[in-house]
């Protein structure tokens, strides 16, 4: 019986209205779609990939990509200085680049979303212990402390995950803990702690699911932060050992090798902006449609 | 400003330098286990390792490490670098300057580019100028400075523009030593006019890579508090009058639209003083942020921890200049 009454003062949750709203925002759609695009490739690599991306061949190094005239049947965007094919190293590269940002975005998000909510709904010196942390954080500057911290902790996809939920969790703590204190004075909650709800129920089961679309929209957004992280931590080689195709990896042997082939980094390259570009549009189209104070 | 403002701000800085004093120490101290297996060679012997532990006041418990390690930093001592044999400190000092002129080079560029942008989508504001603008600061934003800088490295050497150099800060044939570290500034002022200029070519790419995120951030602030202020009596006013619309953007609703603009670049200058840990790397560009990198590669702990905090007092100093200026420019902050 309680629980109703806590549940009918919450906002309503027109589920096919948001669903609506979402398949007609047109960034939703095209940011949805390119994610998509990336994630299949990364799924299917061993499907897609033409040729085993850390395979080297020194008698074809330097072959230019399909629209350049030297260039060799089978190798749509050619080889690199080892003549391994670039094509399936981009493939393999998507999927560490989403595997980084799924789980770098997760563990960043769980973090801060925790501290954000135990900050906005507890206040005193509980908001202010963890506020100043905020602050002592954003004192560093970022990529510097995601460099040194994986190169304490020593290089590998773990390292690099714990580097950037480490760095970033300040970004869902801040707004978590805004958006908390301004749920905290809506009528439900005062409902809820009217009958006699504990605080982490509240917390848990009241004030959680309705922060749940902002998190959503942070999370595709930290997934773009992330991506760019770890390209920037294989561009320094401190991701994975420098066989693995990361596309930082590729641009940084591309950066060495620019000279002679261009081409090596330009795709590389694209293909973090295109997934950064995509998930911000897809941040931005979800915020729209999610928000229900930028709907009005 | 009143002094008691200044001096609170002043304050409330202290206890942030020291958690970052704090944070620094258990990264580079505590996390590790051992930061003498980040020092030693292959082929040391355990002789070498009690010595080196010895010297670094390692044997001693981690509250007195940490005592030890604020009494130095609190005397201006940072250690010396492993990897150059010099003292730290020194070592900072000579490469800051590069830095801050780099920073300075980029913050002008961001706010000559993003204010035209923003008086341009303002003067053009619901028509196909404004959505350009609008579209175009959101394509450069979502761009971070070192792909910037790696696509302006990939147009020069694409369509061979040599004249444009992509690595180093001064010709090596222009012969120009300068007595500080601030070459833009002494070459201009010892009329080195071939210096000047030679320095300013090599700054222009990687001041340009960091320049650009924050460009559209200060067109997007700026153009909106402008838009704000268009809708004031005394725009209508201006209107009435008969002032053209250009002057009307320009003069008058620029003035009032900048209170919020600067405070948000400050803040969003520290985002561009860390950009160039890696941009600096990817010009050869010999500041701070390149000597971070090659601190991390060759683990040099000393260095490191140097440059760490280095960063991080610049970032608490541009953020009090920061609240120090929106106090200046806003009277109801004064007393806040």
């Amino acid at each position: 019986m309680a629980e109703a009454a806590v549940s009918g003062a919450r906002r309503p949750r027109a589920t096919g209205a948001t669903t609506r709203r979402l398949l007609t925002n047109r960034r939703v759609v095209l940011g949805g779609a390119v994610l998509l695009f990336f994630a299949l490739a990364a799924i299917f690599a061993p499907l897609l990939a033409p040729r085993d991306p850390v395979e080297q061949d020194l008698l074809l190094q330097y072959v230019p990509p399909v629209w350049s005239d030297e260039a060799e049947a089978g190798y749509l965007f050619g080889t690199d200085n080892l003549g391994r094919d670039i094509l399936s190293r981009l493939i393999y590269g998507a999927r560490i680049a989403l595997f980084v940002a799924v789980a770098a975005a997760a563990a960043a998000g769980l973090l801060g979303t925790v501290l954000g909510l135990i900050a906005g709904y507890f206040g005193g010196w509980i908001d202010i212990t963890i506020s100043r942390l905020v602050e002592i954080w954003m004192a560093f500057p970022a990529v510097l402390l995601s460099i040194v911290l994986v190169a304490v902790m020593g290089t590998g996809l773990h390292s690099v995950v714990i580097a950037i939920a480490a760095i970033d969790w300040t970004r869902f703590c801040r707004v978590v803990r805004a958006e908390t204190m301004a749920q905290k004075q809506q009528d439900y909650v005062a409902s809820a702690v009217t009958i006699g709800l504990g605080r982490a129920r509240i917390l848990w089961r009241e004030i959680l699911p309705n922060v749940v679309p902002l998190l959503i929209v942070l999370f595709t957004l930290e997934m773009g932060i992330a991506v760019i992280v770890e390209a920037i931590l294989s561009y320094v080689n401190l991701s994975l050992a420098s066989d693995f195709p990361t596309w930082g990896g590729m641009i940084s042997d591309g950066r060495k090798y620019v000279n002679q082939a261009p081409w090596l980094m330009i795709l590389p390259i694209l293909c973090v902006i295109a997934l950064v570009l995509a998930l911000n549009a897809l941040g931005d189209g979800l915020k729209d449609a999610l928000d229900p104070a930028m709907r009005r | 400003m009143s002094w008691t403002f200044l001096f609170r701000r002043l304050l409330l800085a202290v206890p942030t330098l020291f958690g970052v004093a704090v944070v620094v120490f258990v990264l580079l101290r505590v996390v590790p286990g051992d930061p003498i297996a980040m020092l030693i060679g292959p082929g040391a012997t355990d002789a070498d390792i009690a010595e080196l532990r010895r010297l670094y006041g390692l044997d001693e418990s981690i509250a007195v490490q940490f005592l030890y390690y604020l009494r130095d930093l609190a005397a201006g001592d940072f250690g010396t670098s492993i990897s150059m044999r010099q003292d730290v400190m020194e070592l900072v000092l000579g490469r800051l300057p590069v830095t801050i002129e780099l920073c300075l080079v980029a913050m002008a560029m961001a706010i000559a580019l993003g204010g035209t942008m923003a008086l341009a989508g303002a003067y053009w504001r619901g028509r196909a100028g404004e959505a350009t603008v609008d579209g175009a600061a959101g394509f450069i934003l979502a761009i971070p400075d070192f792909l910037w800088a790696l696509l302006f490295i990939l147009f020069v050497v694409v369509f061979a523009l040599d004249g444009l150099p992509i690595s180093g800060r001064i010709g090596h044939d222009v012969g120009f030593r300068g007595a500080t570290g601030f070459l833009l500034i002494e070459s201009l002022a010892r009329l080195r006019f071939d210096a000047f200029g030679s320095v300013l070519l090599h700054t222009v790419l990687p001041a340009a890579a960091l320049a650009l995120p924050l460009a559209a951030i200060v067109a997007r602030v700026l153009k909106t508090s402008i838009n704000e202020a268009m809708t004031q009596d005394y725009i209508l006013m201006a209107r009435v009058k008969g002032f053209s619309r250009a002057r009307i953007v320009c003069r008058e609703a620029l003035r009032n639209a900048l209170v919020p603009t600067v405070t948000l670049t400050g803040v969003q200058f520290t985002f561009l003083v860390g950009g160039t840990v890696l941009v600096e790397k990817i010009f050869s560009y010999p500041g701070i942020g390149n000597m971070a990198i090659d601190a991390v590669i060759n683990r040099d702990l000393p260095l490191i921890q140097g440059l760490v905090l280095t960063f991080a007092v610049l970032f608490i100093a541009i953020n009090l200049l920061v609240d120090m200026s929106y106090a200046l420019l806003n009277p109801r902050m004064r007393h806040g």
